[in-house]
């Protein structure tokens, strides 16, 4: 199973990469989608089957097929990826090169000193107990998340209705019924 | 570390024994659906049906598959290429790795994963990439149109068909696929779950986009959808994949609803094709029998009336689980 962890590791940090110096918006996504299966499996063996399958269910199969959705709608063609290209210059790399640098260097500190980082438990996280940590000492935040969630939905279904779809049936309907039916028209 | 047993080898050569054998019992049983469909198209529709290659025609699949591969397999110059060839594996490999955890008798069956229904929903989830991917790739306005239908389609239908099976795993108390149809011995789960049964055979129908549900491929209106572009075997693997999830969603309903391999006199091999091969023929009987509807009917049937039934049925079934508890 280390090995197992450590190639999931390996191609979910490369395809990241990826995911950020990839100048064609639909590929980039691709590598995405790799990236978080990659995480599910590192998930796997570190004994979290129910966080794997819904990291790919949810995260995998859900919001990125929405993100695609929305990239696929863009019309990107060879002048985007050749501007994404020019974006994507070489001293725009400084900034968040020297950032990721300093993260690193906190995490390779971390790791020398003894990786007091909390222990990754040995026995394997099945669905009941995640359940029952869910709805028992955390039923609050559940049910916060809840209402964030339907708030957001409530919004979006009322920010998508079309007023104007009402209108153009009515009159439809009122002009199909002064039309003889079966007539020249 | 490097020094395995005997037995071990053994076990680990039945094991991949027995997952190709698997393998290649779904892919020929998926490849004879091409005859079986078109026979019994012919049975409902009052005519013959392909007749003339070998005895009653069986041999039509032989002389399909020969066709399909001898075609010109063509790329656009215009798609993105590598893409256009990844889609069409996509859809192949997602629908055959859910078998794995499709337990086809007490003993035969690739793996008994503690999360099995999970896993054939991630699978099922990650399917819809093929459809989309093969749309957009192949820049053409049709195929984009049905890539789009598929994706708005397949997201939906699968938050109903996550919410039927949940009644299911509330009646089993597990998500393994074994464990269900164990707990099945008493009751198989279409009588106490039956508008789980009904939404999960409707959604089954609307993943795979099988008539009546296949407004992503509607000739009438996107040429052929979202694989207008391909031909030869490329084209040829959206087909076989297609005909996969029919024999795949058929057997999930027969082990998540109708008992698996469970039923008296007859052993549980025989039992569990009977039931799945049942459903194969009724989702051909539904592709002779229905007309396809509108994709506005589509949508607002599966978030209008499916999506409150099945939150109905789970809450009842854990009330129900919980009051007897």
């Amino acid at each position: 199973m280390e090995i197992a962890f450590y190639l999931a590791a390996i191609v979910a940090v490369a395809a990241t990469a990826r995911v950020i110096s990839c100048a064609n918006a639909v590929h980039a996504l691709l590598y995405l989608i790799v990236s978080l299966l990659s995480v599910a499996i590192v998930f796997y063996t570190l004994g979290a089957p129910f966080a794997a399958a819904l990291e790919v269910i949810v995260y995998a199969g859900a919001i990125m097929v929405l993100f695609v959705f929305v990239i696929m709608m863009l019309n990107l063609n060879h002048e985007t990826v050749a501007r994404e290209r020019s974006w994507l210059a070489a001293k725009v790399w400084i900034g968040p090169g020297v950032l990721g640098v300093v993260l690193l260097g906190v995490l390779a500190v971390a790791l020398a000193s003894g990786g007091s980082m909390g222990n990754v438990d040995s026995t394997p996280l099945m669905a009941e107990r995640i359940g029952m940590t869910m709805f028992g000492p955390y039923v609050l935040i559940v049910e916060l998340a809840a209402f964030v969630l339907l708030a957001a939905l409530v919004v979006a279904a009322h920010l998508g209705r079309d007023d104007r779809d009402v209108a153009e049936e009515k009159r439809i309907a009122a002009a199909r019924g002064r039309r003889h039916p079966g007539g020249e028209q | 570390m490097f020094g395995f047993s005997t037995e071990t080898l053994i076990d680990f050569a039945l094991t991949a024994f027995e997952t190709i054998a698997i393998l290649l019992a779904v892919v020929i049983a998926a490849a004879l659906l091409i005859w079986v469909e078109r026979r019994l198209l012919g049975v409902w529709q009052d005519r013959y049906g392909p007749n003339r290659v070998g005895p009653f025609g069986i041999l039509q699949v032989a002389a399909d598959m020969i066709k399909i591969f001898f075609k010109e397999d063509w790329i656009p110059p215009f798609a993105d290429k590598a893409v256009f060839v990844i889609a069409p594996g996509i859809i192949m490999f997602t629908t055959l790795m859910a078998f794995a955890v499709v337990p086809f008798t007490e003993t035969i069956g690739v793996v008994d994963l503690n999360i099995g229904v999970l896993f054939v929903l991630a699978m099922s989830s990650l399917g819809v990439y093929s459809v989309i991917l093969a749309g957009w790739s192949s820049d053409n306005k049709y195929a984009l149109l049905g890539g789009m239908r598929t994706a708005a389609q397949m997201i939906s239908y699968e938050v109903f068909m996550g919410l039927s099976l949940l009644g299911v795993v509330l009646l089993a108390g597990s998500f393994d696929m074994r464990a269900i149809v164990e707990s099945q011995a008493g009751m198989w789960n279409v009588i106490p779950q039956f508008p789980a049964f009904v939404i999960f055979f409707i959604a089954g129908i609307a993943e795979i986009h099988r008539a009546p549900f296949d407004l992503p491929e509607a000739e009438q209106e996107l040429t052929a959808g979202y694989h207008t572009e391909y031909s030869g075997m490329k084209f040829g693997m959206f087909f076989v994949g297609e005909y996969l999830g029919i024999v795949l969603i058929s057997c999930l309903t027969t082990v998540l609803f109708f008992g698996g391999w469970l039923g008296p006199i007859l052993p549980g091999f025989v039992w569990f094709a009977l039931k799945a091969g049942f459903f194969i023929c009724f989702f051909v009987l539904l592709r002779a029998a229905t007309v396809r509807p509108r994709y506005d009917q589509l949508m607002a049937f599966g978030w209008k009336i499916l999506l409150p039934i099945a939150l109905v049925n789970v809450a009842i079934t854990g009330a129900v689980v919980v009051a007897m508890a």
